[in-house]
């Protein structure tokens, strides 16, 4: 190695390392200039929550729904309205504890299909053979079955779905959820037809809901479906609880006003009433009148 | 006879397939019962202004036309209402409709039925717009937007040629022809009328050059009526679309999203040009057309004159039956027409045609991976990107489809046509279509 050699090490040494420190301070005051503060807080509550980024909130985000929730109670001090459908009450609970409140427990939710024209109770009276979605299929036609409210059951709310909580039947060609929904509400947000709804899902999960979105009149509903709501009010005038309400000759059960007694069940002439997770009816005892 | 022009952007040339070519119009027997839909017409549909048990004539008016882009029904028939109901529409969806028991045929004596050729133009400008309106005449090609609104010049405009849509581009289609060659005469009048109403001193008859007897037939009538010229345009689809005639007869091109009197030009179909002439000559409302009823597999393909609320069944009765092998009807032709849900729905203003498709032909291709050919934007004539459109409206990028112009799209559906692919291209876009409209309404 002669001395030239040993001159450029040096020297690329010296320029390199100055560079490196010039640059460092800049940096530093760069860093000074635009720090942005974040509260702790964010990123704890952040670090609790499922990271689904599902927007089941309300929120574009997990991350955006901690700032929110971190807001609100800087400025509001309540969290009141907020609440994670992935995580539920335990989850709410421990975020109300990071901000030192207290949250109400909010009833679990659970998405429901209000309709059951499968495709025994709504024969096919045409073919479709265009864009398997139903955002595509509804605007160009009533549906295979001619409902103009019902399934299409092309699936949007299966895609929708980030749970895996909806499939197909493909017996029935309608959607069915199962107990892995969160009630993020995405299906609802999905079906064209505004069939999926947001449900109380109930003491051991037993619901009563009429499974029909048909506003035809009754006369026209029925000569498509067997199974559709035909506006008789047979529910409407049963129910001892005033749970139901007719509105363009369809039958609607507040969930909150239920009190699963299931005598509306008992008296629908179309069994669209549906009544999920009740232990089987004992079968009725029928007593014959001798009038002779 | 002038020369031959055509729009200079895109289109395809399709199996023209016009079996019930030359043939003349036939007629069929009154039905007894008829449903007559209340919203026949692009824009608001009509209010009933008849009730159950009301006995109505012929041309009586049963349907009025309240919003600006409306039109009025009137009864094709005499007899009693029997209800005002729902009824299914070509997709499948319930719209109301007026059911009417016919009883005889007794018309209202204002009507003038005789056949033979009024060709003093009594009425003044204003006259003329307003029995127009009356009458309840729209669009006949099967868009059916109201004729009265295109004859309301604002002020500062002025109407340098009257164009009349005679192209007849859809395939299978022949009910403008079999009009044409009966009712020529007639048609010219009903030209004259619409120049007066329009104030302008020009008329081009654009008609396709597959209907040699037609031009040579309106050639000869042209010679008594020098300010209406006869073009002979190149046949291909979708020469009959607005802008893109406006582009083959006078060469300028209707900016997007701007209606044709930006450059000057009415457009009018030529069935509504006969509809014009009997409403103004005759006094006669509109509560007939031409339809052409045709197919592959149709034993006698032909040209009708339907009075308003016949079903189609009765119709392919009339041509021999719905042959074994039928899988679909569309109602309209085969590139823009729709296919029905059931053969009952009902003839209205906008039903050019009846098509019977069969099994081996009605069945989609399965879609596959676009492959970047480009075909799709060669044959857009409105200069779009089919494909684009298609990917952004898949995709539910509304913003962008309508900063790529989508509203422009006719639906003309040369790009499906066209695509080796099979995409449904069409179906795509028209959902982004109505979605971005939808964004449009409500940001006002």
């Amino acid at each position: 190695m002669n001395d030239n050699d040993v001159l450029i090490l040096i020297y690329s040494i010296l320029t390199l390392g100055g560079l490196g420190l010039v640059s460092s301070v800049i940096l530093y005051f760069v860093a000074q200039k635009f720090k942005v503060y974040e509260d702790p807080l964010v990123n704890e509550i952040n670090e609790t929550l499922p990271q689904a980024n599902c927007g089941g909130c309300g929120y574009a985000g997990c991350n955006n729904f901690a700032e929110a929730c971190v807001k609100s109670a800087n400025e509001h001090k309540s969290i009141s309205g907020f609440f994670c459908p992935v995580g539920g009450n335990d989850l709410m609970k421990q975020v109300a504890e990071i901000l030192s409140f207290t949250v109400e427990d909010q009833k679990p939710m659970i998405a429901v299909v209000r309709c059951n024209g499968s495709h025994t109770n709504v024969p096919a009276k045409s073919h479709y053979e265009g864009i398997s979605k139903c955002l595509f299929a509804n605007n160009l036609f009533a549906g295979e079955g001619a409902c103009p409210n019902g399934c299409l059951g092309l699936g949007d709310c299966v895609v929708s779905c980030a749970f895996d909580a909806i499939t197909i039947n493909t017996e029935t060609g309608l959607p069915e959820v199962t107990d892995a929904c969160v009630a993020c509400g995405a299906c609802v947000k999905a079906c064209p037809r505004a069939i999926i709804e947001l449900r109380p899902k109930g003491p051991k999960g037993k619901r009563i809901y009429v499974s029909c979105v048909n506003t035809e009149k009754g006369a026209v509903a029925a000569k498509n479906c067997s199974v559709s709501c035909i506006g008789c009010q047979k529910c409407f005038k049963e129910c001892p609880h005033g749970a139901i309400e007719m509105k363009n000759n369809l039958a609607y059960i507040d969930g909150e006003k239920c009190k699963l007694c299931r005598k509306c069940v008992e008296v629908c002439p179309k069994a669209s009433i549906l009544e999920i997770n009740f232990a089987p009816r004992k079968p009725k005892v029928t007593t014959v009148e001798n009038n002779c | 006879m002038n020369a031959v022009k055509t729009f200079s952007r895109g289109g395809v040339h399709p199996e023209e397939n016009k079996f019930s070519s030359r043939k003349s119009i036939r007629e069929i027997p009154l039905p007894l019962q008829a449903i007559i839909p209340l919203g026949q017409n692009l824009g608001a549909p009509a209010k009933p202004i008849v009730k159950k048990g009301d006995i109505v004539k012929v041309g009586q008016l049963i349907g009025q036309g309240e919003a600006f882009i409306s039109s009025n029904i009137h009864s094709p028939y005499s007899g009693f209402v029997t209800k005002i109901d729902d009824v299914l529409d070509a997709s499948g969806y319930r719209r109301p409709a007026i059911f009417i028991q016919v009883d005889g045929d007794v018309w209202e004596e204002t009507i003038d039925r005789s056949e033979t050729l009024e060709t003093e133009i009594k009425l003044n400008r204003k006259a003329i717009i307003d029995r127009i309106k009356s009458s309840g005449i729209v669009g006949l090609g099967g868009a059916t937007f109201p004729t009265h609104v295109k004859l309301i010049i604002p002020e500062e405009k002025k109407v340098e040629a009257l164009l009349i849509n005679a192209v007849e581009c859809e395939p299978y289609l022949t009910c403008d022809e079999a009009l044409m060659l009966s009712k020529g005469e007639e048609i010219f009048v009903g030209i004259k009328i619409l120049m007066k109403a329009v104030d302008t001193q020009r008329a081009v008859i654009g008609i396709e050059r597959n209907k040699p007897e037609v031009i040579e037939y309106f050639d000869t009538i042209a010679k008594k009526y020098p300010e209406i010229e006869v073009q002979p345009l190149k046949v291909k689809y979708p020469q009959g679309g607005e802008k893109q005639l406006i582009k083959a007869v006078v060469n300028k091109e209707v900016p997007s999203g701007k209606l044709p009197l930006e450059v000057g030009c009415v457009v009018i179909n030529v069935g509504s040009a006969f509809a014009v002439y009997e409403a103004v000559q005759k006094n006669k409302p509109l509560i007939d057309r031409i339809v052409t009823v045709t197919g592959k597999s149709i034993a006698e393909p032909s040209n009708f004159k339907v009075r308003f609320g016949v079903p189609t069944q009765t119709l392919i009765e009339a041509v021999g039956g719905l042959p074994h092998d039928s899988a679909k009807i569309i109602s309209g032709g085969p590139m823009m027409g729709k296919a029905i849900a059931s053969p009952e729905i009902p003839i209205v203003k906008g039903s050019s045609g009846v098509l019977v498709m069969k099994e081996t032909e009605s069945h989609r291709k399965t879609e596959q991976n676009c492959i970047r050919c480009a075909k799709c934007t060669v044959v857009c004539p409105m200069g779009l990107e089919p494909y684009l459109l298609s990917k952004v409206s898949k995709l539910e990028k509304y913003d962008m489809a309508e900063t790529e112009n989508i509203l422009d799209c006719m639906e003309c559906g040369s790009c499906v046509y066209t695509c080796p692919a099979k995409i449904p291209l069409l179906d795509y876009i028209r959902t982004g279509k109505f979605k971005v409209s939808q964004i449009i309404r409500s940001r006002n």
